[in-house]
């Protein structure tokens, strides 16, 4: 029988202090039964609090017994991460199922990835796979100069000399700027981390002419806000305007107006809420679409994407 | 070939006939509903569960080893597909063990136990590790369930047929058709282009989530109770196709082929695999069910003529209804 795709209840078994600053949660079925095994470089949506946040899942992901996320404490955030570095053992988490918009090209001759911070966590899968398939890896890792490596043990013995680690801004762009030249045909590129690094290793591989198709890139904890300039929404069945606020979502407004519609990760991640058949400019943030969905201007993920002026609903 | 059935097995047929039609029309579209769920006929049901070992099992798997032994060519498989091939593997033998309890799969220290008493099979196996399987981990699903098998790469945010093991093809071939796109494969299906509903189907399935399943169902027709119509043996059975619009035993010769396929997003390897399962019903059968009979009439009486082309019942039309009618 195939598992129903309802939200799963996991019990936090044990948390670990990775860093001083990034908590480790290894979780457990509340009722004891399996997990489903889970693709390299997949997120879970966890429920924080009033929040819910996409963290990616860092063991191995054939048959685990166990999931593991690791959570950086982000004092200026929007209270996920402190309301995750709260809880306790024992405590009990409401979770989706694991979601995979990351992960490696099976045809890739190579796969590069580039991480910085705690942008390394969805690697650490992608790398359990690799050992296990034989696939050929290597990692570029940015960290703090004399900040501590997350991960640092299970890293060396996953990536062994495939891992360099780069201490500062130069050094990474360095490394980074030296890897995208010279990587042979048929690899493919992975980023993720902080938006910096993430649009320098863009730019670097375009200037080195990699097409599109070989560079991926996860934005961590998806879109990080769906704020912006407040515009309007006509919902074109009833013939009703809605204003969506500077600070509010175009989901937001719409569940504020009585407007129902679906929604599961509300970070642009997970696809669920998408809306078709919209008319207007829309300013795409969500990490779904593709790049021919995004150019057709029709559809959009209205938790995290917005417009500009008027958008027409068919609603 | 010659319908060896015996009564009962035949009977059990006939109960679990997917039958195609709900209305008195029939419209190509992509028809795909949630799965599994069962499904009420005129005379009994089908789609409790994906997989369906039934009455048939034992002969069909039979069938597609010696298909397998004359032409190795119908199971294909991209060097990049042995992770597909092995989550494929678990996935189809955990399925099969939760559907039939004459198999069970157990985990044994890292590795598995596959037993499956219906077919006397015990295999022990680690998984990723070729050389503990006697032949590739596709294979042998394609050993243990009925369907055939394709699976589905997706890069490019487009899927690619880059493996599969395919023996019961309704006039295509899997040697020819691996490594093409979702689009490249779906090339001539009148309508469907037109209404876009190809390229809608890829964009669903692109966005189907880890462990979500869904079905179609598809219909057409062959002559006798041939479940190997693939191109590549068309010297074989091309012929009593041609020759069907105008043989004596027509109730006999001609069935009904459905297709019952299964689209499951594998959850280690994000591959997509599709389950082809063949179910042939004789017209004669379907004349003892009024109701069937009535529908099947109405739904070729109303089909357009590019359709009934597509179809190949193009010859085949005044004498099926004369029999139905």
């Amino acid at each position: 029988m195939s598992a129903p795709a309802g939200d799963l209840a996991l019990r936090v078994e044990r948390i670990v202090d990775v860093t001083p600053s990034v908590r480790g949660f290894v979780l457990r079925p509340a009722d004891g039964g399996g997990l489903p095994s889970y693709a390299p470089g997949s997120h879970l949506v966890v429920a924080c609090g009033d929040r819910r946040n996409a963290y990616s899942l860092t063991g191995e992901g054939h048959a685990p017994d166990s999931y593991a996320i690791s959570v950086l404490h982000r004092p200026d955030g929007q209270g996920g991460s402190a309301w995750l570095h709260g809880v306790r053992p024992g405590q009990v988490l409401r979770c989706g199922r694991p979601r995979d918009a990351f992960a490696p090209v099976a045809t890739a001759r190579h796969h590069l990835l580039i991480a910085g911070g705690i942008g390394i966590t969805p690697f650490l899968s992608h790398l359990w796979a690799a050992r296990r398939w034989g696939r050929r890896v290597s990692v570029l890792y940015a960290v703090g100069a004399g900040a501590p490596v997350p991960h640092h043990a299970e890293l060396t013995a996953l990536a062994g000399d495939g891992l360099r680690i780069l201490r500062g801004r130069a050094a990474m762009q360095a490394a980074m700027d030296q890897a995208l030249r010279t990587q042979a045909l048929g690899t493919h590129l992975y980023v993720c981390g902080p938006d910096g690094l993430m649009d320098s290793a863009l730019a670097l591989a375009r200037g080195h002419g990699w097409p599109d198709e070989r560079c991926h890139a996860e934005r961590f904890g998806g879109v990080d806000a769906a704020e912006g300039a407040p515009f309007t929404v006509r919902l074109r069945r009833t013939g009703r305007d809605i204003a969506v606020a500077a600070d509010a979502s175009l989901l937001d407004a719409l569940a504020a107006a009585g407007v129902e519609w679906p929604a599961m990760c509300r970070r642009g991640v997970c696809g669920e809420c998408r809306m078709d058949n919209a008319a207007g400019t829309i300013l795409h943030r969500d990490l779904v679409l593709s790049p021919a969905e995004r150019a057709a201007q029709s559809c959009l993920m209205p938790c995290v994407s917005r417009a500009e002026g008027v958008l027409s609903l068919d609603l | 070939m010659v319908q060896t059935m015996s009564d009962p097995v035949r009977a059990a047929c006939i109960r679990r006939f997917p039958w195609p039609f709900t209305g008195d029309r029939y419209a190509y579209s992509a028809n795909v509903e949630p799965a599994p769920g069962a499904r009420r006929t005129l005379v009994g049901e089908w789609g409790r569960t994906i997989l369906d070992p039934d009455e048939t099992y034992a002969a069909e798997l039979a069938e597609r080893r010696d298909i397998l032994a004359r032409d190795p060519s119908r199971h294909v498989e991209l060097p990049h597909m042995r992770a597909a091939s092995w989550d494929a593997l678990l996935w189809g033998l955990r399925e099969l063990a939760a559907t039939d309890p004459a198999m069970t799969l157990d985990r044994q220290g890292d590795g598995h136990v596959w037993t499956n008493r219906r077919l006397g099979t015990r295999q022990a196996f680690r998984y990723g590790d070729d050389a503990s399987l006697p032949m590739g981990p596709l294979m042998f699903l394609g050993s243990q369930i009925q369907e055939d098998i394709v699976l589905l790469d997706q890069r490019e945010d487009r899927l690619w047929a880059d493996a599969g093991c395919v023996t019961f093809a309704s006039n295509w071939s899997m040697a020819f058709t691996a490594g093409m796109s979702f689009m490249e494969i779906h090339g001539p299906v009148p309508r469907d282009f037109a209404d876009g509903a190809i390229p809608r189907a890829e964009r669903f399935l692109i966005r189907l989530p880890a462990g979500q399943a869904y079905r179609r169902i598809n219909w057409t027709s062959t002559a006798g109770y041939r479940l190997d119509t693939a191109l590549d043996s068309y010297a074989d059975w091309g012929a009593s196709r041609a020759r069907m619009a105008d043989c004596d035993d027509f109730a006999d010769v001609f069935h009904m082929r459905v297709e019952v396929q299964h689209l499951v997003r594998l959850p280690e390897s994000g591959a997509i695999v599709f389950l082809i399962r063949t179910y042939l019903l004789p017209l004669a059968d379907i004349l003892t069910v009024p109701g069937w009979r009535t529908q099947f009439a109405s739904v070729l009486t109303h089909l357009p003529d590019d359709i009934i082309q597509y179809k190949g019942l193009a010859t085949l039309r005044p004498r099926l209804l004369a029999h139905l009618g």
